[in-house]
C-alpha cells in the first residue's frame, strides 16, 4: 500500500468522528520505482493531508519532507521528488493501521490493509 | 442452479483460490472485462487533459479492470471482498493499491478526494444479497452509496456495470444513489440484444446541470450490435418471457464442415490460452483425399 492511499484511508466503524489518519505500524516496507508525473503531483497536492504525509512518511524513515508545504513549493523540482517518493515509491508491506479514535486494529498483508469491519462496527 | 453467481454463495466464499484463478485465466472473461471498463473509462467522461487521475475500482477483483486504468495513465485504489481475487491480483503484480474490504460496510476514505470510480459487474451482484444474517441490502446500499457520494469529488463521476435481475432491482439501485445526492440514470449498450446488452449506472456527483445529462448507449439507433452478432436479435425486438427457456440453438454446422477461417480462430484463441498449437500453412483445415 503507497501512502498515497494511506492518506485517503479513514477509519469508518459506525461512530467514529475522526477517523484520520490512521496510525501506521510499519513492520516492513518496500520501496518501488514509479515514473515520475508532476502534473499528477500537483493535482494530488491540495487534495493530501501534509501532516499525515509528512508523519507517515518518518515512521518508515524518510525524514526528507519539510514540516510545512505550501502550493508556492511545487515550483521547485527538488520538492517535487521527495514529495513523488514519498507519496508513490513508499509501500507498505507488513504491518498494521490503527484507528486514532477507537484504537482498532487493521492488519496489513502483502501490501494489502483488511479494512474489514466486524458485524457490530457496521 | 442459476449460472449467476451471486445466488450460488458469498463473494467471499464463492471466490476461493480454485475460482479466482479460473476466472482470472479464461480469456474470455479477461476480453470482456477489458472492454467492460474500457466503456466504462469512456463514460466517466475524465477532462481530456492527460492527467492522470485518482480513481477507485470498486469490486477489482484480480486486477483486471484495474489493469485498463493503468494503461491509460491512472493511479487506482481497488477494493475487493475476496483475499483469493486479490491475491491474484497480487501476483499478477497489478499496479493500483488493493484494499480487502466489504463495499456493503461502506467506502472508508477522505471526503472528495477521488476523481471518480468504476465497478465491473459488482454491486448489484454483492450487494443486493442478504448473505449473513446481519445483511440487509438496503442498509447496505445505503452504506455504499452515502460514502461513494462522500468520497468523491465534486462534480466527479461513478460508472456501475450491472447486470440487473429485474426491473425491481435496477430501480432499487437507482433509487438508492438518487438518494445519496447522485443525478444521472442508466445507459443501455446494445439495447436489442439479448447477448450484449449491457447496462452501466453513470452517476454524478452533485446536482443536476448540463454536464450531468446522461450519454447515449451504443448501438440504440441503427448501428449495428457488434461485430459477430448475428441480425436476428434487432429483428424482434420484443422478447417475450416463453422466448427465454427455449433451448439455445446449436450452431448448424453446413455440408462443407465448419471451414478454414473457423479452424483459424479456434486456434488462435489457443494460442492466446498458451497452449501448444501447430503454425498455419497452407494445409490448414484442408479436406482429406477422397480414396475411396
Amino acid at each position: 500500500m503507497r501512502l498515497l492511499t494511506h492518506n485517503m484511508l479513514s477509519c469508518n466503524i459506525k461512530g467514529v468522528t475522526n477517523g484520520f489518519p490512521l496510525r501506521l505500524e510499519v513492520e516492513k516496507f518496500v520501496e518501488k520505482e514509479v515514473e515520475f508525473n508532476s502534473d499528477f503531483l500537483k493535482n494530488m497536492f491540495v487534495k493530501i493531508e501534509w501532516k499525515a504525509l509528512v508523519n507517515a512518511a518518518r515512521s518508515m524513515g524518510y525524514e526528507e519532507l519539510p514540516e510545512e508545504a505550501d502550493s508556492s513549493m511545487l515550483d521547485s523540482d527538488e520538492f517535487l521528488k521527495k514529495f513523488h517518493h514519498a507519496l508513490l515509491e513508499l509501500h507498505l508491506e507488513e504491518g498494521a493501521l490503527i484507528c486514532p479514535e477507537t484504537g482498532r486494529r487493521f492488519p496489513v498483508n502483502k501490501g494489502i490493509p483488511n479494512m474489514l469491519l466486524h458485524e457490530d462496527e457496521v | 442452479m442459476s449460472s449467476r453467481p451471486e445466488l450460488q454463495a458469498p463473494p467471499e466464499i464463492f471466490y476461493n483460490d480454485a475460482e479466482a484463478r479460473k476466472y482470472t485465466s479464461s480469456s474470455r472473461i479477461t476480453e470482456i472485462q477489458a472492454k467492460l471498463s474500457e466503456r466504462a473509462l469512456e463514460l466517466l467522461a475524465l477532462p481530456n487533459d492527460d492527467m492522470p487521475r485518482l480513481l477507485l475500482d470498486i469490486g477489482c477483483g484480480s486486477g483486471l479492470s484495474g489493469e485498463t486504468l493503468s494503461e491509460n495513465g491512472h493511479h487506482w485504489i481497488g477494493l475487493d471482498i475476496s483475499q483469493s481475487m486479490l491475491n491474484v491480483a497480487l501476483e499478477r503484480e497489478v499496479e493500483g493499491d488493493l484494499l480487502l474490504s466489504d463495499m456493503g460496510q461502506g467506502l472508508g476514505f477522505r471526503d472528495g478526494v477521488i476523481d471518480g470510480a468504476i465497478s465491473i459487474s459488482a454491486v448489484q451482484q454483492w450487494l443486493c444479497n442478504a448473505d449473513k444474517s446481519c445483511h440487509n441490502p438496503r442498509l447496505r446500499l445505503k452504506a455504499f452509496f452515502g460514502s461513494l457520494y462522500r468520497c468523491l469529488a465534486r462534480g466527479a463521476r461513478a460508472v456501475l456495470q450491472v447486470y440487473p435481475e429485474n426491473i425491481a432491482q435496477r430501480e432499487l439501485i437507482l433509487g438508492f444513489a438518487m438518494r445519496a445526492g447522485f443525478a444521472g440514470g442508466v445507459v443501455v449498450d446494445f439495447p436489442h440484444s439479448s447477448k450484449s446488452r449491457k447496462e452501466y449506472l453513470v452517476l454524478t456527483c452533485g446536482p443536476p446541470s448540463i454536464s450531468t445529462a446522461v450519454p447515449n448507449g451504443k448501438g440504440e439507433d441503427e448501428e449495428s450490435c457488434s461485430d459477430d452478432e448475428s441480425s436476428g436479435d434487432e429483428e424482434n425486438q420484443t422478447v417475450s418471457i416463453s422466448d427465454r427457456h427455449r433451448p439455445r440453438k446449436k450452431q448448424k454446422i453446413g455440408k462443407k464442415g465448419r471451414g478454414r477461417e473457423w479452424v483459424l480462430k479456434k486456434k488462435e484463441q489457443m494460442r492466446r490460452k498458451g497452449n501448444v498449437v501447430p503454425p498455419d500453412t497452407k494445409y490448414t483445415a484442408r479436406k482429406r483425399k477422397d480414396r475411396f
